[in-house]
């Protein structure tokens, strides 16, 4: 079994420990059940804890182009059509035509549908499209269907996929089942990169977060992501932080470097920074990326986008001078 | 993509926030009066720069301030009803909270402790030790201690410089809430808080001598604790001070309460929550520059998981944070004075002499004031002086061991027993260890957690008598 790292994109073998971790269902319940247990009070208290860190001036500037640099642009509707899927490509590419110098979020997040609209309207920019698949939000669909879902996204020229894991699979304790559907789909993404969505808010509990966190680290997913954004609670920070937890001690097992998403419910600037300096503390100031932290966001990069302005006018401008798609 | 590291630029709290007066004076019968003693400096740890110079206190002016005491115990404060007191101690609540931004700021000033404890940690919890008691004082016919129980009377108390103003709350809330007066010798390096405390019981209209606050050093404290129209000491500071003490009040019908040092065990199961035990390490030795009489100062971690551990707290350790305590993202502040970083100094040398792992954090550290960067020793034996003595500083001493047996029986292996932690996801064990702890305090999964509800204090070296909660009203009632 091997995993891509996306720092290096060459397939690495895992160390022993882990790949014995996942021979078969036994040794993968005995891994995962062996993680060390995550204390609720304590890592709430540590999250709300450095949600109190204060980031002024430069610090801030640099927060905000760095956020709306990593943003997933999304739109995930009933109601999406190419008109919307084209207005948030044109946002992307240049999110405040006020000021050129504001950096492009780093992906367009859609329906697999309308993955071909924005591949076509992206074209040559380099900003990704990420496709949800996998039967998206529930997953609650055969592997066949969740395949072909992946192969259509792909087929239509998405850069990244982002699947959800199996909750009820999960929650039964068949954690052998989620870990290779994890694996087909990570096949099936060819040059793809695979964003695992753990619906945090469905696990239920911290420890089943730690679990599922490196249950899809040992399948190979690239990044692992909060949530949907259609269950609440979506993310939160001391999820995030238990995520950021384990991509850090990825790192420090296996030497490869994977990525994080919150997504839903991130809505201010102050929230974004707050992320940030999780990211900056708990994983560590290599996560400060695009490459490796995204926000599954839509209405956040205005916010960013209002936030930067005042930084640089010295003024608040209101929303009605950013662009609603 | 901007290519910098992540640096917080300075988010410093105004210090004009404190309004820091040129000087103080000490406070007897409702008024600032002129000390007869030599005056003092109180000096700011980060910077070495002179805040105001206090004026102190002499020998007869302690006898003045008891006299005052004596009198407002018994014309007003004494024979009050407590729904009365009460109503005054809810209000001097209300003031700490309302003033609250500029305690905190003078309290790390005066202190070097970083803002975000002061604003977030002492002030709010020195406020909710007066509402707690405020709460008693009409209700202590119900509090177990028999039908109207009765004060004792004067209170001499003295308080340490760790939590100038915490450590008052602790002191003057349950004397008052019971009906005693006061005299309070804040610590020689850190009386300004309690002098705005002082302000803040005029604002609040308390009778006068209810309240005095004498600034001054240990020959203040030593007159207050040997006068004989005191009827009760309660000292928070040194165990060697503490022995002192007890020598002076043996014999004397006053009654004493001692809160002394510490060498809390913090112990960690290789079940335990790994993460968050990290934090509670942290937490434990690195809360307020480990000037804390219940620091978690020997970690005991079951040797199976050491060498995670250490991994995991030293990534952790090198987060954290150094530097001008106004600055809202310090985690780390100065250390009090020039007197304890020698002595902080000399006892880590003692642990490299010994034969222990020395591990600094990497972070830079300010060039002026006291400041000492978190240091972890591992290897450390029980033999060795760092695991004996009590260090008062950022400094932890990592020993391993084997069976929970063997933890209680090194967590026990102390003179002194002021706290504990553990660290496991077995909840009967946690029990097991519980019963089992010499300490005053036991934490479980988690450390420093503090709450006016729940007593405090010591075995052995760490004093005796408890502070906070129903038990604590009997320190300062006749029963």
């Amino acid at each position: 079994m091997t995993a891509t790292s996306t720092a290096t994109d060459t397939p690495s073998p895992l160390p022993e420990r882990l790949a014995d971790a996942t021979r078969d269902e036994t040794s993968l319940r005995r891994f995962l059940h062996g993680l060390p247990g995550v204390d609720q009070v304590g890592v709430e208290q540590r999250a709300a804890g450095l949600g109190t860190r204060s980031i002024k001036k430069a610090a801030k500037r640099w927060a905000i182009d760095t956020a709306i640099s990593m943003v997933d642009l999304t739109t995930l509707e009933g109601a999406d059509t190419r008109g919307k899927v084209r207005a948030l490509a044109a946002k992307a590419k240049l999110p405040d035509p006020e000021h050129p110098d504001t950096p492009r979020v780093a992906a367009v997040c859609v329906y697999p549908d309308l993955v071909g609209t924005a591949v076509e309207a992206l074209h040559g920019t380099g900003i990704g499209v990420a496709s949800v698949a996998t039967a998206f939000p529930s997953g609650r669909s055969s592997r066949e269907i969740k395949l072909a879902d992946v192969a259509m996204a792909v087929d239509a020229g998405a850069t990244e996929v982002d699947m959800v894991i199996d909750r009820g699979a999960f929650l039964e304790g068949r954690y052998g089942q989620v870990f290779e559907e994890i694996q087909a789909i990570k096949a099936a993404c060819g040059q793809a990169h695979l964003k695992v969505i753990l619906e945090t808010g469905e696990l239920a509990t911290y420890d089943n977060v730690r679990r599922a966190s490196w249950l899809a680290l040992l399948a190979g997913g690239d990044f692992i992501k909060t949530s949907t954004g259609k269950v609440s609670p979506a993310a939160t920070l001391p999820v995030t932080h238990v995520m950021l937890q384990a991509v850090h001690d990825w790192h420090q097992v296996t030497g490869e470097l994977r990525g994080v998403k919150p997504a839903g419910g991130i809505r201010t600037t102050k929230d974004a920074i707050k992320y940030l300096v999780a990211v900056h503390e708990v994983a560590g100031p290599p996560w400060l990326d695009p490459h490796l932290f995204r926000f599954g966001a839509s209405s956040l990069l205005n916010d960013l986008l209002l936030q930067r302005r005042t930084q640089l006018d010295g003024h608040y401008s209101g929303p009605d001078y950013v662009t609603v798609d | 993509m901007p290519d910098s590291p992540f640096d917080y630029a300075p988010a410093p709290e105004s210090r004009d926030l404190a309004n820091l007066k040129p000087a103080y004076r000490p406070f007897v019968n409702g008024e600032f009066v002129d000390g007869a003693g030599e005056p003092l400096k109180s000096v700011n740890p980060a910077t070495e720069e002179v805040l105001a110079e206090v004026s102190t206190a002499s020998k007869s002016d302690v006898d003045t301030a008891v006299k005052a005491a004596r009198r407002a115990y018994e014309k007003t404060w004494g024979r009050m009803p407590g729904a009365e007191r009460a109503k005054y101690i809810f209000r001097l609540a209300r003031l700490i909270q309302e003033r609250a931004r500029e305690l905190a700021v003078l309290e790390s000033l005066d202190n070097g402790k970083p803002i975000k404890e002061s604003r977030d940690s002492d002030i709010p919890t020195a406020a909710a030790h007066f509402f707690y008691h405020a709460g008693w004082a009409d209700k202590l016919d119900y509090a177990g201690y028999g039908p109207d129980p009765r004060p004792l009377g004067v209170a001499g108390q003295v308080i340490p410089w760790n939590f100038p103003l915490l450590m008052l709350a602790w002191k003057i809330a349950p004397a008052l809430a019971t009906g005693n007066t006061v005299v309070l010798k804040p610590a020689e390096t850190t009386p300004l808080t309690a002098l705005v405390f002082a302000e803040i019981c005029q604002q609040a209209e308390l009778p006068p001598g209810v309240v005095n606050i004498l600034p001054g050093a240990g020959d203040i404290g030593a007159e207050l604790v040997g006068h004989p129209d005191v009827n009760k000491i309660a000292f928070t500071g040194s165990t060697e001070v503490g022995k002192l003490i007890q020598r002076t009040v043996a014999g004397t019908p006053k009654k004493l309460t001692l809160e002394l040092g510490g060498k809390a065990a913090n112990v960690v199961f290789d079940d335990a929550p790994l993460d968050q035990a990290v934090e509670g390490i942290v937490n434990g030795i690195f809360f307020n520059q480990g000037h804390v009489c219940c620091a978690g100062s020997r970690l005991l971690v079951q040797e199976s998981i050491v060498d995670e551990v250490l991994a995991k707290l030293r990534y952790r350790v090198s987060t954290l944070r150094i530097g001008d305590p106004l600055d809202k993202n310090t985690d780390i502040g100065a250390i009090n004075s020039r007197e304890q970083l020698t002595k902080i100094q000399e006892l880590v040398e003692s642990g490299d002499t010994e034969g222990a792992q020395r591990w600094t954090s990497p972070c830079p550290v300010p060039e002026r004031g006291f400041f000492f960067a978190p240091t972890v020793f591992s290897d450390v034996q029980q033999s060795m002086r760092i695991a004996r003595e009590e260090i008062f500083g950022p400094v932890l001493s990592v020993l391993t061991f084997r069976t929970p047996e063997e933890a209680v029986t090194k967590a026990n292996n102390t003179p002194y027993g002021l706290s504990a932690g553990i660290w496991t996801e077995k909840g009967s064990r946690i029990l097991w260890m519980a019963n089992r702890l010499r300490a005053g305090v036991v934490w479980a999964n988690t450390f420093n957690r503090f709450d006016p509800a729940a007593p405090f204090g010591g075995y052995q070296e760490s004093g005796f008598g408890r502070e906070g909660g129903r038990t604590g009203l009997e320190a300062y009632l006749d029963v």
